[in-house]
Parts: C-alpha cells; structure tokens; sequence
C-alpha cells in the first residue's frame, strides 16, 4: 500500500516524556475507506498517538502522513478534512450547545460563515440534539456532551474523523446510535479511526484493528486477520471420547475429553476437514463438531497481558 | 467527499474568529460581572461626595460638586492603580490557560486555528476588554456626574474651557490612553496564560506582577528601574487635558506598552508555537 492510499500512516513514530516512552517507534497504516479499530489498556499510549497525529503534540522522532500529507507541516491544510474527538468532548458551558458549534466552525479558517448555521443544525440533527440546541451546555448531561462532541466532527464533509473513545458515557440506545452513524458515515466514504477498550463495540463495529500495549503496536490487520492469528480449539461432540482422543493424538494434537466429546487446540497448520476425515475413518462417531476461535477480547488479553498469558 | 478549499483565507473568514473571540468574551457573565464592578467605582465615588460635599475635601472634591463630569475623571483616576489592572489580568490571564483548563484550546488546534493565529485574536480580545474597562468608567461616572451634580463647560488643567463636545473628546482620548497603558499587562497576561492550565494562577501572577510594578515605581533606589517599568506611564494622561494637548507622554507610553507587547508577545509565541497541547 502507497502513503498516498492510506488515510493515516506513521513511521518509527515515538514520543518521550523524559526517559519514559510513551509511544515507542509506531508504525501505524489506516487504509482509506476503512473503520478502524485503535485497541489498548489504559495508559498504553493510544491518546498521545492521537494527539501527534492531530498535531496537539510533537513527535520526539519518526513521521505521520495523514491523509497522504506530513503532518504536522501541512496541518492547516490537512486538518479541515478532518473530523475529531480527542480525549472526551470540551465546550464552553456558558454557551449553548449551538453556539459552541458555531465557536468551534468560526475557528476553521476554510469554513464558510454563509453556511455556518445550516451546516450547525445538520450536525445536531445528526446526533439527534437539535432539542438541546439552544440549551446551555452546563446543563447537558455526559451523554449529551458526547453527542455534541460528535457533532462537533461533523460540522463539514471529512475525509477522516477521529474519535478517542466515541461512545464514553452514552447509554446503550446511544451506543447503539454512534455505531449506526459511524457505519453511514463509512458507507458515504469516510475513514473512521475510533480508539475505544471496548472489546464488543470494536468486534461489532471494525474493519481494522490494532492494538497498542505499552506504547507499542502488538498487532495491526483486519478483523479477521487479527482472529486467525490467535488461538483456535476444535470441539469434537462424541459418545466415543477414548477413541477421538487417540485419532486427535495421532494428528499430533492434546486432547482433552470431557463429558460430550473432546476438545483440542488447533495449531495454525492443522486444517479442520483433516480433523473431520481423520474421525470418520477411525469410526468414531461425531455428532458435531466445531472449531471456535479466539474471542478478540481473548485475544487482547492474550497481546496486551502479562507472561503466561502470551499465546505460544 | 468534498476537498477543503485552499488555506489563504479571505479576510471575513480571518475576522471570524475574532467576532467568535469577542462574543464568546462579552458573553460571559463574569465579563459583565467585572464591567459592573468598574461602573461602581464611579458611582460610588459620586454618592459619597454627594453625601458629604457641605465640608470641605481635597480640590477634586469640590470640582466634582461644581461639575458632575469630573466624576468620570475621578472615577478614572481612582481605578488605574487597582480595579484596571485587575479585571485585566482575569481576562488576559485567561486567554489560553481558560481554554486548556476547558479543553477547548485541543478543538480550536485541531480545527484548526493556527496557533499564532490563536495568540492573535486572544491578545485583540484582550484588548478590545481594556479599552472597553476605562470606557464603562467613564460612561457611569458621566451618567451618575449628570444624575447628582450640575453639569457643564470644563475647566481644563490649562485654564482653558471646553463644552461638552470637547470634553466628549477628552473622555475618549483619557480612555484610549488608559486602553494603551493596560497593553503591556495584557501582553504579559498573554504569556504567563501559555504557561499554565491553571487560568487562576495566571490570573494571580498577573495581577501580582502589576502591583509589583506600581511599588517598584514609588522605590527612589531603583529610580534607574522606573521609565522601563509598564506602570511608569499609568498616570500620564494629565497632559491630554491641557490645551493645546500635549502628545509627549502618550507617545512615550505607547512605545514603552509597543516593547512589551514586543517582548512579552514574542515570549508568548516561543511558548505556545511549539508546546505539547496534553490538556
């Protein structure tokens, strides 16, 4: 892939607090038209990479390309495409809602004046706070903040948003809201970089994914790409559990029986169908079987945890 | 989707954060907080000489009794040393550090404003507050001045007389040179705010730092010290109310307050242009 096509690109990205690393030579590829997983515990670095990518910090080595451009030397030219809700939403809270936008747009050198207002009410619309518009603020409650926050990224056509922990204090009917947003506003041709620790809304919501620990990219790939690299287990549903484990053996596996069959962890170059065959033509009698892979939250645990947690 | 349109922005959409800047500043009840405190002064100045004007007080005392608008001068006088430099270092101090400790300053970078262009348009505003501030005082001191007191032509410092046009006149002058005077301040305010995400602490220092200034003008050791210091001029504006006036010790303000606006502007922008934003 060119650094033209991608939409964010860094190379040896790294940023030191002193003799701390906070991010440790990233190399970060998000293809264009892509929704974009960005994984990691606390603490592991994902909002100091936002923040050089956006040009809020300076990187201590390395480059960011962001949508085909170094940042941050063309960031008055970059930054209008680009949508972007960095570590919890912020306004004034003795603005309403609708004038903060207004605040925030007037602050967009490229941004017409003419179009402000109408552009504004679209944006509300869209997170569905067009009845808090002219309420002030301070009164909003977390969820709503957040609401206006995306609004806030929305206020003109972008290229690319980036959203630092996108559905933080929403309900689950809003939760629910944000993803149906960010999949429209994928389908309309924007790239969606979303960080977030939560597992499910990444597996629901993703194309890509990477995952950062301790200031370093651990995994980086499609959904499904990260999944297959993980630990899969086949589950062999039988009554003749002492002669699937001996069939398992011999392909070289370590079964476990249990009441209703046996399971056994796949290593990477076993296919499944040679499980099958093996099974039938010993005679033993399947009554189901199933291969599972690693949940990404398993999988996570397995990347960003400690020791024996690693996968082999 | 659309590309965004090339960066020279025409001038309107230049001014736009500007008109954002001052209406978000305007829009605030403490800015109104503030202006109504300055109006008290004058105000107050006027009732107590209206209570007690029978004795005999210092000569202002009785000028302001002769005539109502000599209120707003007093009113004036009476502010510099403390309630100006004081309100102005709420708002200057203010300017960036206000806007880390809210996390708006991330939404304005990112938006993106220039960072120099931020500096810009938060000094402007700043300023546009200190020549509003003598503004409000000379408003309220000339309306409580017509309220209580008879009014009518001024006896300048020079003997001279001036109706009320001419002393329209002066009012705006005195106000344009106490704006002046506080633009150092503001300057300083500026640069202690990109220090800080703590708008208070800015706002003390500030404060601290035109009281300092004040006393170190009253030490005769350090009389070497007194032309460079941004208070030196603070009193200066008698000269403007003679006739005809006398234009030296505004223009040696104006290039005393240009220094440290060139000073303090620059250190401002050595600060904030590269600072990590972690706010």
């Amino acid at each position: 892939m060119t650094a033209a096509e991608a939409a964010i690109r860094t190379t040896g990205l790294t940023k030191e607090f002193g003799r701390q690393k906070a991010v440790d030579g990233l190399d970060l590829e998000v293809p264009r038209g892509a929704i974009f997983g960005f994984l990691g515990p606390n603490g592991s670095g994902k909002t100091t990479t936002i923040r050089m990518i956006l040009g809020l910090a300076s990187a201590t080595r390395g480059d960011i390309a962001l949508l085909g451009e170094p940042m941050p030397s063309a960031l008055r030219s970059v930054l209008p495409r680009v949508g972007a809700l960095v570590e919890g939403p912020a306004f004034y809270p003795f603005l309403s809602g609708a004038a903060n936008l207004r605040r925030l747009d007037a602050a967009d050198p490229p941004s017409s004046s003419r179009t402000r207002s109408a552009r504004v009410t679209a944006a509300l619309d869209r997170v569905g706070l067009r009845h808090a518009a002219g309420k002030k603020v301070t009164a909003y409650s977390l969820g709503m903040k957040q609401r206006l926050g995306i609004a806030n990224a929305l206020l003109a056509p972008r290229d690319l948003l980036v959203l630092d922990e996108p559905t933080n204090g929403l309900d689950p009917q809003g939760t629910r809201e944000v993803r149906t947003l960010i999949r429209s506003l994928a389908e309309e041709g924007t790239t969606v970089f979303v960080s977030s620790h939560l597992l499910t809304e990444i597996e629901q919501l993703c194309t890509h994914v990477a995952v950062m620990s301790a200031g370093r990219l651990v995994a980086q790939g499609t959904l499904d790409e990260l999944r297959e690299v993980g630990r899969s287990e086949v589950r062999v549903e039988t009554p003749d559990t002492a002669e699937a484990v001996e069939v398992l053996g011999r392909l070289g596996l370590v079964p476990v029986a249990g009441a209703s069959g046996v399971t056994a962890e796949l290593d990477g170059k076993l296919l499944p169908e040679r499980v099958t065959a093996a099974l039938v033509e010993a005679g033993v009698r399947v009554r189901g079987i199933a291969v599972e892979h690693q949940t990404l939250e398993e999988r996570f645990v397995a990347l960003t945890g400690e020791g024996f947690d690693v996968a082999g | 989707m659309s590309r965004a349109e090339p960066v020279a922005a025409p001038p309107a959409r230049a001014f736009a954060l500007l008109g954002s800047e001052l209406s978000v500043l305007f829009r605030r009840r403490r800015t109104w907080a503030m202006l109504a405190a300055l109006a008290l002064v004058p105000i107050l100045v006027g009732i107590a000489v209206r209570i007690r004007s029978s004795s005999n007080g210092p000569a202002f005392l009785a000028a302001i009794s002769d005539n109502g608008l000599f209120v707003s001068f007093t009113g004036l006088t009476v502010s510099i040393p403390l309630f100006l430099p004081l309100t102005i270092g709420v708002v200057a101090g203010d300017t960036i550090a206000g806007e880390a400790s809210l996390g708006t300053l991330r939404y304005l970078l990112v938006a993106p404003t220039g960072r120099v262009r931020l500096l810009l348009v938060k000094y402007a505003g700043a300023a546009v507050f200190a020549l509003a501030a003598p503004l409000v005082v000379l408003l309220a001191g000339v309306g409580i001045g017509a309220l209580l007191f008879p009014i009518g032509p001024v006896t300048l410092l020079s003997g001279n007389t001036v109706g009320i046009d001419g002393f329209a006149v002066r009012a705006l002058l005195l106000a344009a040179y106490v704006a002046v005077s506080l633009l150092g301040l503001s300057a300083i305010g500026l640069f202690v705010s990109t220090l800080t995400t703590v708008p208070v602490g800015a706002m003390a220092a500030t404060i601290v730092l035109a009281a300092a200034a004040q006393i170190l003008d009253t030490l005769p050791q350090l009389d070497w010290l007194h032309p460079w210091l941004f208070s030196h001029y603070w009193f200066g504006f008698a000269d403007l109310l003679r006739d005809p006036i006398a234009w030296d010790s505004f223009g040696q303000n104006a290039l005393l307050q240009l220094g440290y606006i060139a000073f303090f502007g620059g250190l401002a922008y050595g600060r904030f242009a590269t600072k990590d934003i972690l706010s």
